[in-house]
């Protein structure tokens, strides 16, 4: 078990044939994940790496591969037309990693999206690995940009909006001897597909499990909600961060969902709240996997 | 990204939102012109992106950025004293704000201001209008106090402002009759141009009525999704480089996010999580950042170089911090790059360096091997300690 994906997950990439999108769809295939289509408008017929067909949209590619997953590698501009081309084709799982959608483009996304069964994770993410359990972690779902070498088959969930402070958190805890169950990047943008509480309840109920590591930034009040819900719901030790706590007030912090406005989303706010709900909150970056080790006493 | 005050004005006539007759003008002939046109009581206003223009001082000791005046000779005279100056608000620090441009507009008579905003609600993933019988105040004092008086639409995202919606929060104001219909005139051009446009909020602060029954948008403030600006040219030209940060701006030629702060260790990093981390633990190592700087996840030699740079131009940095977790990146392509980019500038400050990820050691070696005087670190609780230290010494 895991959440979201296992080994067994077949995935697809739409942008494939782009610079960016190919490169992380060979590390993939290197990494063992199960990626059986690239789809690129007027490419069809065409292969990757020798190997992936490709096909000219995602409707042909899943009815003749069986992907149930879409990453996106497409531009910010055409985006939002690839997650709904992926919902509309019937995916259970799209990961749009792309930075710099329009807010208002996601905002039509989502409530398009309502009542399908497809979920979104991203935009702006790293995506998402379920480590394997061969040598450097190979074997496993990866999906996205994250580095697959630093992972480590085992039972601690991640959930995070940052890419880089996810790879430290599982870097320090692969260090530790602490592996991971799945590690979830939820992007970094003010309207995204899932929030950290639903991924908290997919570690909850996830019997392989037994911890989890909650990583936040200032703005918006989503880590809020989920320490309140974990208070109350979660009985798995749980550490957390928040980073931002000397971002100046109005300022975007490079991510689009990184701002302190009207003084809500603050990390004081967040901090206090994770505190509130019992989790055990790094001093700072360098002791996230330590404060996992101290959550789980 | 924020704009003019004059730049508002002629987005409003644009979408057809009701607001006093005006123009802009760069000189004091252009502001005598620009005033012929109008009434018998003109408002003069200096054009710089900060509050408190009203109460503000030039430092050729002129008085007041915002002036009321009677006829065009008048207008021209004010003009000629703010154009070309710099005017210090509470909001612009010491240094003030250069006006090059002054609005000329008909002063109105007010009976009520009311606050009116549309801003994109992450919560509910929606246009959210925010109403008040409360205008021309800070409307988070209004809010902290009299909660009661603020009023909240929810839009829906596909469906758009219905006129139910306009009457709903007009007869919350207030408006009736034919102040009610221009209301709602007022809002839906408002709505059509925040969804246009691409803002992620535009707050008319104060909404007037006048005696005569108009109702009217007196000033505004805008501010656009940055995501966007690549399908607006019309907006993104809009920007006014030098109401900014030099550095800020110096930065993004490069792609890089940069954010100017006032403190005196620089930090270069990779992911903006990852480098707001790296701020704050300066902050509780005792030392105080004196940037956000994420070179983003693919950064190259050319923009490593550049970070060093504008991190440099800084007169208050003492020393350098460098934080880079290599994921997918070598480690011992990025030290190369620190290594040949401190070649190119000259350091003379001292630089910490925190290497960690793939290929790790050989960067690490790379680091040492080099002729740059750094000092490396193994943790990031290690760097910044160091950092800190390196600056007190």
């Amino acid at each position: 078990m895991a959440i979201l994906v296992d080994e067994n997950t077949k995935i697809l990439i739409q942008g494939i044939t782009g610079s960016f999108g190919g490169r992380h769809a060979q590390l993939s295939l290197d990494y063992g994940t199960k990626l059986v289509a690239g789809v690129t408008p007027g490419k069809g017929g065409q292969r990757f790496a020798d190997t992936v067909p490709i096909f000219d949209t995602v409707g042909q590619a899943v009815a003749e591969t069986g992907a149930t997953v879409s990453a996106i590698f497409v531009p910010p501009p055409f985006a939002a037309d690839a997650i709904l081309e992926a919902v509309d084709a019937g995916v259970e799982l799209v990961v749009a990693i792309t930075e710099g959608i329009p807010v208002m483009d996601m905002m039509k996304v989502r409530a398009g999206m309502q009542g399908t069964k497809t979920r979104l994770i991203g935009p702006n993410c790293p995506g998402i690995v379920t480590p394997g359990t061969g040598e450097s972690s190979h074997g496993g779902c990866r999906i996205g940009i994250a580095p697959g070498y630093i992972h480590k088959r085992g039972k601690v969930g991640v959930v995070s909006r940052s890419g880089t402070l996810t790879y430290e958190a599982v870097y320090q805890l692969t260090s530790l001897g602490l592996g991971q169950s799945t590690c979830v990047g939820i992007g970094g943008d003010p309207i995204n597909g899932t929030s950290h509480l639903d991924i908290m309840k997919m570690f909850n109920e996830d019997p392989e499990t037994e911890a989890i590591i909650m990583i936040g930034e200032i703005g918006g009040t989503a880590e809020e909600e989920a320490a309140e819900w974990a208070k109350e719901h979660c009985d798995k030790p749980i550490a957390g961060f928040i980073a931002g706590a000397t971002a100046p007030p109005g300022r975007r912090m490079g991510h689009a969902g990184a701002i302190v406005s009207g003084g809500k989303g603050t990390a004081e706010a967040k901090i206090a709240a994770m505190r509130d709900a019992g989790i055990e909150v790094a001093e700072n970056p360098s002791d996230m996997g330590a404060a996992l080790v101290r959550a789980m006493g | 990204m924020n704009i003019h005050e004059y730049q508002a004005k002629e987005l409003f006539e644009k979408f057809g939102v009701a607001t006093p007759k005006g123009k802009v003008a760069d000189t004091a002939e252009e502001a005598r012109a620009a005033a012929a046109e109008l009434g018998d009581e003109i408002v003069v206003k200096a054009q710089v992106h900060a509050g408190g223009r009203g109460k503000g001082t030039f430092k050729n000791g002129f008085q007041g950025g915002v002036h009321v005046v009677k006829n065009a000779d008048e207008a021209a005279e004010i003009a000629s004293k703010m154009l070309g100056q710099v005017l210090v608000t509470h909001q612009t620090g010491e240094e003030g704000k250069l006006v090059s441009k002054v609005m000329v507009a008909d002063a109105v008579d007010i009976e009520k201001e009311y606050y009116l905003a549309i801003l994109m609600d992450r919560e509910s993933r929606s246009p959210v209008i925010v109403a008040s019988t409360e205008g021309g105040v800070n409307i988070e004092d209004v809010a902290e106090n009299t909660p009661e008086k603020i009023h909240n639409e929810v839009i829906h995202p596909l469906l758009g402002l219905q006129p139910y919606e306009i009457r709903n929060l007009s007869a919350k104001l207030g408006f009736s009759g034919d102040t009610a219909k221009q209301f709602g005139k007022l809002l839906k051009s408002l709505y059509n141009l925040f969804i246009s446009c691409d803002c992620s909020m535009v707050e008319v602060n104060p909404l007037v009525a006048t005696p005569d029954g108009q109702i009217l948008a007196l000033d505004a403030k805008f501010d656009f999704d940055d995501n966007a600006l690549y399908r607006h040219p019309e907006i993104a030209e809009l920007h006014d480089p030098t109401e900014e940060d030099p550095r800020e701006v110096e930065a993004a030629k490069f792609d890089l996010n940069y954010i100017g702060l006032d403190g005196n260790i620089a930090c270069l990093v990779n992911g903006a999580g990852l480098a707001m981390a790296t701020m704050d633990i300066i902050k509780q190592s005792g030392g105080e950042p004196a940037n956000f700087l994420d070179v983003g996840g693919g950064a190259t030699q050319e923009q490593v170089r550049n970070a060093f740079k504008i991190i440099l131009s800084d007169p208050n940095v003492k020393g350098i911090l460098v934080n880079i977790f290599g994921g997918i990146m070598d480690c011992d392509v990025i030290a190369k790059g620190i290594v040949a980019a401190c070649g190119e500038v000259d350091l003379n400050i001292p630089l910490v360096v925190r290497l960690e990820g793939n290929n790790v050691e050989a960067g690490k070696a790379t680091l040492a091997g080099s002729d740059v005087d750094l000092i490396p670190a193994d943790t990031l609780a290690d760097a910044a300690a160091k950092a800190v230290a390196a600056i007190t010494a």
